[in-house]
């Protein structure tokens, strides 16, 4: 994964509350392997009538080169699905806006380069009529917190280790790895004080 | 003097390898479960060439694809594949799986405890939503995505920011008909479906204690509906009753010592919750969802609501949710016609919640088509022992084989456009169950309910006429 430190790119306002992660991917295509691209599963069932073609009413249809998305309250609520992350990644986007973000959604989101921005209630009201259906140019600052829509300067929240984590492209595995010693000593620990808890063998 | 701890504090000190200065902690992970939809996380290690660290502390369990029938002959090439993936992979690594040929087969949150693979103490991850089940025995269970997934499989371990801690306690005792699903659409309703967000759930009080694990695991399978990762019950007798004598329960003197270790897993009195919610079992009524959110649940005799009478935030919601599930406002909620009826899932498939469907059905006939699908295939052996089958049969339901099933549609067992069906399961999100499927969550005995009379009904009522 690749780190990032700024984002220029054209925002879409998507102005509806609790968008689950059912609704981000329906589960019926999570049975595809990622190298053939969630881009086309996003929001599949809202943003294409029953016979597959886009509503061209529907605003991310209507902002096809979006790459940051403003959303209502509790985005990503739902299940652990990282394909809700994918299939926002994959259709060109790199930052979500929104006043509160499901956890599981978050900590995936973070975990792919995605970023889950939190802005205050009112300031995505702002947002969102300042938007209205006419998607804008956005710059993200990810180091200072900060973003501009077109002229429009605010502030967004977001978890300092995450921060670090999206600016540098960190890879977990290797960093969890500088840690084996440590981890090795704890789990003879563990096995000792706790026996009851150490699996048999295949549990 | 030592510092009060949660129950959480206490669980999560237990695991934690170090902390690093900007908080966040790596935590060993005692049992991790896999299954098809883990097909991700298995392809990201396999693409780094690194192997599982500890195949004996990682299962295996077929369970979201799973077909509910005509298992040894499967149709569909993409639930094959997906089932087949889960096998390869499980050889591979040499991981115990619970496949469709077992006998002990069934969902990942029924199979863990029912095997005794869940106990208090332990820290478990799925990479799944409904892994707060497991917090049911005291244990610090949460749900991971794939990349948390590849990198359990990769080092056994997590790296977890510490939650703040919400306390609900539910004293007093519940009304015939009111379930451990009642309680949790009643408090979702309350707080909403981002209550408890950044929270992990202790569920306390006398309630709490008077129910079978069985609906403990009900009640914390349902946090992650109130946006918690996490939820759990501190261990007492009834958890360590359930515990002994399954299979890879501990024996002997690790038993002894697993007994000592559970009985010190409890909030210290006076420990500080960041929130603390008080809830009144005499106020819980049997609930059901109207909406396409499980906040959007009302006690039965509730009329549906008015969105010009609520804030401007939830009146939007509120209508679209109306619209979407086709209903009026201000109607009575109890009368709506269902079209279908499902019983199973994570949430309510356990043999407690089939006796409860069967006590409402027996002698009657269904007016509507339905599926029951146990949340195991031990499950569904005792449920055929103790004869419930048949009453599920006998009143025209199917009775199927174990999966996930119509909760998440994935293996095939869908809920037709505009359809209405009346489901003892966890989402009512708007497709969960099938494109423009309307779901109503309620619980098992109240599926019965409206099985029997084709309508959402008050199944207090069912039982009144029969107790007199």
């Amino acid at each position: 994964m690749a780190g990032w430190q700024t984002h220029d790119g054209v925002a879409v306002a998507l102005p509806l509350a609790n968008v689950d992660t059912d609704q981000l991917i329906p589960a019926r295509f999570m049975s595809v392997p990622r190298s053939e691209g969630y881009g086309d599963y996003l929001l599949h069932d809202v943003r294409r009538d029953a016979s597959g073609a886009l509503r061209p009413e529907f605003p991310l249809n209507q902002a096809q080169q979006a790459s940051v998305l403003v959303a209502g309250a509790n985005f990503g609520s739902g299940s652990s699905r990282e394909a809700a992350v994918y299939a926002l990644i994959d259709a060109g986007y790199h930052a979500v806006f929104a006043s509160s973000f499901g956890d599981i959604f978050a900590s995936n989101s973070v975990n792919n380069g995605l970023l889950p921005a939190r802005i205050k209630p009112e300031t995505y009201d702002e947002l969102v009529s300042f938007i209205g259906k006419s998607p804008c140019e956005v710059r993200i600052d990810l180091k200072n917190g900060q973003a501009s829509f077109n002229a429009k300067q605010l502030d967004f929240v977001l978890d300092e280790t995450w921060r670090m984590k999206l600016l540098n492209g960190w890879d977990d595995i290797d960093l969890t790895q500088q840690h084996n010693a440590q981890i090795s000593a704890f789990k003879s620990k563990y096995a000792q004080t706790k026996p009851w808890a150490v699996p048999a063998s295949n549990v | 003097m030592s510092r009060r701890q949660t129950l959480f504090g206490k669980l999560w000190a237990a695991h934690e390898i170090l902390r690093r200065e900007d908080g966040v902690s790596l935590l060993w992970v005692d049992r991790h479960l896999v299954h098809e939809g883990s097909h991700h996380a298995f392809a990201k290690i396999a693409a780094r060439g690194l192997p599982i660290v500890a195949p004996d502390n990682t299962v295996a369990v077929v369970d979201h694809y799973a077909p509910t029938r005509g298992r040894s002959n499967i149709i569909d090439p993409q639930i094959a594949r997906m089932i087949d993936t889960l096998r390869q992979n499980a050889e591979k690594h040499e991981l115990r799986i619970f496949d469709l040929d077992d006998p002990t087969q069934g969902i990942v949150h029924v199979v863990g405890p029912e095997q005794g693979i869940t106990l208090p103490g332990l820290l478990i991850n799925c990479g799944d939503s409904h892994t707060s089940t497991h917090g049911a025995f005291g244990a610090l269970a949460f749900g991971i995505g794939a990349t948390e997934v590849a990198h359990v499989l990769a080092t056994q371990t997590i790296w977890q920011k510490k939650p703040k801690v919400m306390r609900i306690t539910i004293d007093g005792e519940l009304e015939a008909g009111v379930t451990a699903k009642d309680i949790a659409l009643h408090w979702i309703a309350r707080l909403g479906t981002g209550g408890a967000q950044g929270h992990a759930i202790e569920y306390a009080g006398s309630t709490v204690r008077a129910l079978t694990m069985e609906g403990r695991m009900t009640l914390c399978n349902l946090s992650i509906e109130g946006g918690a990762r996490f939820g759990m019950v501190a261990p007492d007798e009834t958890t360590k009753a359930y515990v002994k004598g399954r299979p890879y329960a501990p024996v002997a003197d690790e038993w002894d010592a697993a007994e000592k270790a559970w009985d010190a897993l409890s909030s210290d009195a006076d420990a500080a919750f960041d929130i603390d919610i008080h809830i009144d079992a005499a106020d819980i009524a049997p609930t059901v969802t109207w909406g396409t959110s499980p906040e959007q649940a009302l006690p039965i005799d509730a009329p549906l609501p008015d969105p010009a009478m609520l804030s401007p935030q939830k009146s939007d919601l509120a209508s679209e949710a109306l619209e979407y599930m086709g209903l009026t406002r201000g109607k009575s909620l109890a009368g709506t016609a269902v079209d279908q009826v499902f019983i199973g899932s994570c949430t309510n498939g356990r043999i407690e919640d089939l006796r409860a469907a069967a006590a409402v059905l027996a002698g009657h006939r269904v007016k509507v088509p339905g599926l029951v699908s146990p949340g195991s295939q031990l499950i569904k052996a005792q449920a055929e022992k103790e004869g419930l089958d048949k009453v599920f049969t006998d009143a025209g339901l199917e009775w199927a084989d174990s999966g996930c099933s119509m909760c998440v549609g994935m293996n095939g067992d869908l809920v037709g456009n505009a359809k209405r069906c009346a489901s003892s399961t966890n989402r009512n999100f708007k497709g969960r169950q099938g494109r423009g499927a309307r779901t109503h969550l309620m619980s098992p005995a109240m599926v019965a309910a409206a099985a029997i009379t084709g309508e959402i009904t008050d199944v207090r009522m069912l039982l009144r006429d029969r107790d007199s």
